[in-house]
């Protein structure tokens, strides 16, 4: 009490840093603008309406889900629910109906990320579940869009379906330079490397997320694709360009929830998902890998912590004791 | 900063820790010599160990450095007289912790009349030297207050080789430890080499923080002394971050060794200890004054003037306050030691510790921190750990009452040093759950 008022007294710290939950969910949006801006100059407006219904579904999923189903508190002011949604559309063909988008952010936000505990319990992505959901479930989802079809035409009827880069033969391959900026078929948001890689620098920067998941990911498709492809160093950048490897090593792959959360366990992580994408796009039958690799990791990331996490400060290491007993 | 010639850096560098702000504003402020109080309560329990006995009753004269309370007990450190006057009461007070203890309270005669019994110690040997600092009251300056003479009196045939001389000061706000480098220099000088003399330590090592230049000139110059005739004395800079300066943290940075956990930096060889202690050491060998009073900051942004001020041992934190020019604004939270480790008080009613490096008083912007959101598993905190511990398994741990699962993860090795708590973007108090998690365990190990 001073002057008859009373005071805060707490346990320490008294002090705390100045970053949040809903700030770092935040740089993850601004960074995502880069592509989503991207998606519609690519793809036409449609591509804004998927991305808008996915992002508004997600959000009132969360909201009415917690709020009558849970009846927990709030926390759409998190923004998590716009990040999953806003991933969730990148993974969509720009012409996909609607009401997939819908069952999609269902899929997403109600059964893997609330059923399993909201925010930070999910023990898989909730984007990249959504999409395998959605892939095995709609034939539709193969049918990406071409680009710059008809900028204004936004029911998606049109949109001319045709091969991504993974599935044409060679002499439709687009080229590097537009493989880079991403004029070529794709899901919406993981055509344009160019502002995907913006997007990344900005989290690596800001310190949202670590560049170790990226960078031993696609490092580990490098050398796999290098030796598959017998030196051939072209067949390497369109196998890191395409098929939404930049996405979701930047993206899906740094989730906090389903990753490991020390550098060592990155590394394992990232080498894993790399491992696995070449594995399904060089002996597999399905049309991509790295929803399945990132999926599989996730599912991979309580294992990899249990052999990441250090010794006490210390503690001297078991074979050392054993030695010292000699 | 670059590193000079012949100066040391980490031999092996702090794991995780936090960036946090220094708002050392008070850092080029001289100490002033606070006024004498009108009274001072001087507690019998200022440090850790066995509380003391008090010595005097109602109604007697004392003078400055005259014992007013005394223990048997080995771990313990004597109390004196910090003012002159006379005895008005001998009873309980309540302490910051929340916890009672008996105190001496002293109303002032104005004169600071010096006791008889204040003599400089004579000092030839090891054991004249640790009588002499358990005389002198001495306990950790750094905030711990652990009494220095079990900390020097170290069992020698452990083979311990180091001094590290602790000048970081980490914490934000505090420079009471810069001041003590750039004040009293020649003290620090003495107090290094009478311990390594004394104690026969081969190696001494003085360990400052980089954002530090002016302290850093100083401590050279004393790495540099004509005294150091082998060149066994040495200044170490570390990388600025917190909690560089917490004690098992030193002597890795120094040594490359690491405390096992429930061990003591004297088990791996070293001891370590505060500069303000080092420096105290060496005054009252001159003077023969015991620790009857210390230099504090004052800070923080309710606060008119922040400054360091010199008080006696026992002036009520109040008052201090107010010679600081009172509150700016309203004050929310109030601390005794810095942000990252110190203690909330429930008022200024309370008296200064012998352990009390500084006082902190905060608006209502800084008082209130930031709301809990639910754990994202950012991993902030297990990365910010110097202890290499994970506090999220801790906090499941706690929550289940597993006590099996908090010792195999290391909970008793935190040393509640606050960068989970800082760090996490979810305002968790960690360091809370720390402390729960480490009271059941030490429950459990009591059935």
């Amino acid at each position: 009490m001073v002057n008859g008022k009373k005071l805060y007294v707490s346990s320490s710290p008294h002090t705390r840093s100045k970053s949040t939950t809903s700030g770092i969910m935040l740089d993850v949006v601004i960074a995502l603008v880069p592509s989503l801006i991207a998606s519609v100059v690519i793809f036409g407006l449609r591509a804004l309406l998927v991305e808008a219904v996915s992002v508004t579904c997600c959000v009132l999923f969360e909201y009415f889900f917690r709020k009558y189903i849970l009846k927990k508190h709030n926390t759409i002011g998190d923004f998590s629910a716009a990040v999953t949604g806003l991933i969730l559309a990148f993974n969509l063909p720009s012409g996909i109906p609607l009401w997939m988008v819908v069952i999609g952010a269902f899929f997403a936000i109600v059964i893997v990320k609330q059923c399993f505990g909201g925010i930070g319990q999910n023990f898989v992505n909730p984007a990249i579940a959504a999409r395998i959901f959605m892939l095995l479930s709609f034939g539709k989802m193969m049918e990406w869009a071409q680009p710059m079809g008809k900028f204004l035409n936004i029911t998606g009827v049109d949109a001319i379906s045709g091969a991504t880069p993974l599935s044409a033969s060679s002499d439709e391959l687009p080229s590097l330079l537009n493989m880079f900026f991403g004029v070529r078929g794709g899901s919406m948001g993981e055509t344009c490397i160019a502002a995907l890689l913006l997007g990344g620098i900005y989290l690596v920067l800001r310190g949202v997320i670590s560049p170790a998941i990226p960078l031993s990911y696609s490092g580990t498709v490098a050398v796999i694709m290098l030796i598959a492809g017998k030196g051939d160093f072209n067949f390497v950048l369109y196998q890191l360009m395409s098929g939404g490897l930049v996405l979701g090593a930047i993206f899906m792959a740094t989730d906090y929830t389903t990753s490991p959360i020390r550098l060592k366990g990155k590394v394992i992580f990232g080498i894993g998902c790399g491992l696995f994408t070449c594995l399904i796009r060089l002996f597999g039958n399905l049309p991509e890998g790295v929803s399945y690799s990132i999926i599989l990791m996730n599912i991979l990331t309580p294992l990899i912590e249990r052999i990441t996490t250090p010794k006490p400060f210390g503690t001297i290491k078991e074979k050392k004791v054993k030695e010292a007993a000699k | 900063m670059k590193v000079p010639k012949g100066v040391l850096t980490a031999v092996k560098k702090v794991r995780g820790g936090v960036k946090v702000d220094h708002s050392k504003g008070t850092a080029e402020q001289d100490v002033v010599r606070m006024p004498v109080p009108a009274k001072v309560v001087i507690p019998m329990q200022q440090h850790i160990g066995a509380p003391c006995e008090p010595v005097v009753k109602v109604g007697d004269e004392v003078g400055v450095g005259q014992l007013i309370g005394d223990s048997d007990k080995y771990v313990s450190a004597p109390i004196y007289a910090t003012i002159s006057g006379k005895v008005s009461a001998v009873g309980d007070i309540k302490m910051p912790t929340g916890n009672m203890a008996k105190a001496v309270t002293i109303e002032s005669d104005g004169e600071m009349r010096l006791s008889d019994d204040v003599k400089p110690p004579v000092v030839n040997n090891r054991e004249d030297l640790i009588k002499a600092v358990r005389k002198s009251g001495l306990v950790g300056l750094g905030g711990a207050g652990f009494p220095t003479h079990v900390k020097l009196n170290f069992d020698q045939t452990k083979g311990i080789d180091t001094l590290v001389v602790n000048a970081a000061e980490c914490e934000p706000y505090i420079t009471v430890d810069y001041r003590e480098c750039i004040e009293n220099s020649w003290d620090i000088l003495g107090g290094v080499y009478t311990l390594k003399e004394m104690l026969g330590f081969k190696n001494v090592v003085i360990a400052v923080e980089d954002n530090k230049p002016e302290v850093f000139k100083v401590l050279k110059s004393i790495a540099d002394s004509s005294e150091d005739k082998y060149n066994e004395v040495n200044l170490m800079t570390l990388e600025s971050k917190y909690p560089q300066g917490a004690e098992k943290m030193m002597v890795q940075s120094a040594t490359g060794r690491q405390v096992p956990p429930g061990k003591l930096p004297a088990d791996v060889g070293c001891v370590v200890m505060n500069v303000g202690s080092v420096a105290f050491i060496s005054r009252y060998l001159k003077t023969g004054k015991p620790l009857v009073s210390r230099s504090l900051t004052v800070a923080g942004s309710a606060i008119t003037n922040p400054m360091n001020v010199r008080v006696p041992i026992g002036t009520n934190i109040g008052e201090i306050i107010d010679f600081c020019g009172g509150f700016k604004t309203e004050p929310k939270k109030i601390l005794t030691g810095g942000p990252m480790m110190g203690i909330a008080l429930v008022g200024t009613d309370f008296p200064v510790l012998k352990q009390n490096n500084a006082i902190l008083a905060f608006d209502e912007n800084d008082a209130i921190l930031k709301k809990e959101t639910d754990c994202i598993r950012c991993g902030r905190c297990a990365n910010a750990c110097p202890m290499s511990l994970t506090p999220t398994d801790i906090v499941r741990a706690t929550k289940a009452k597993d006590v099996d699962t908090l010792n195999r993860i290391g909970i008793m090795v935190c040393m509640e040093c606050g960068s989970c708590s800082y760090s996490c973007p979810a305002g968790k108090p960690l360091v809370q759950h720390m402390r729960l998690a480490k009271a059941l365990v030490r429950e459990e190990s009591k059935k």
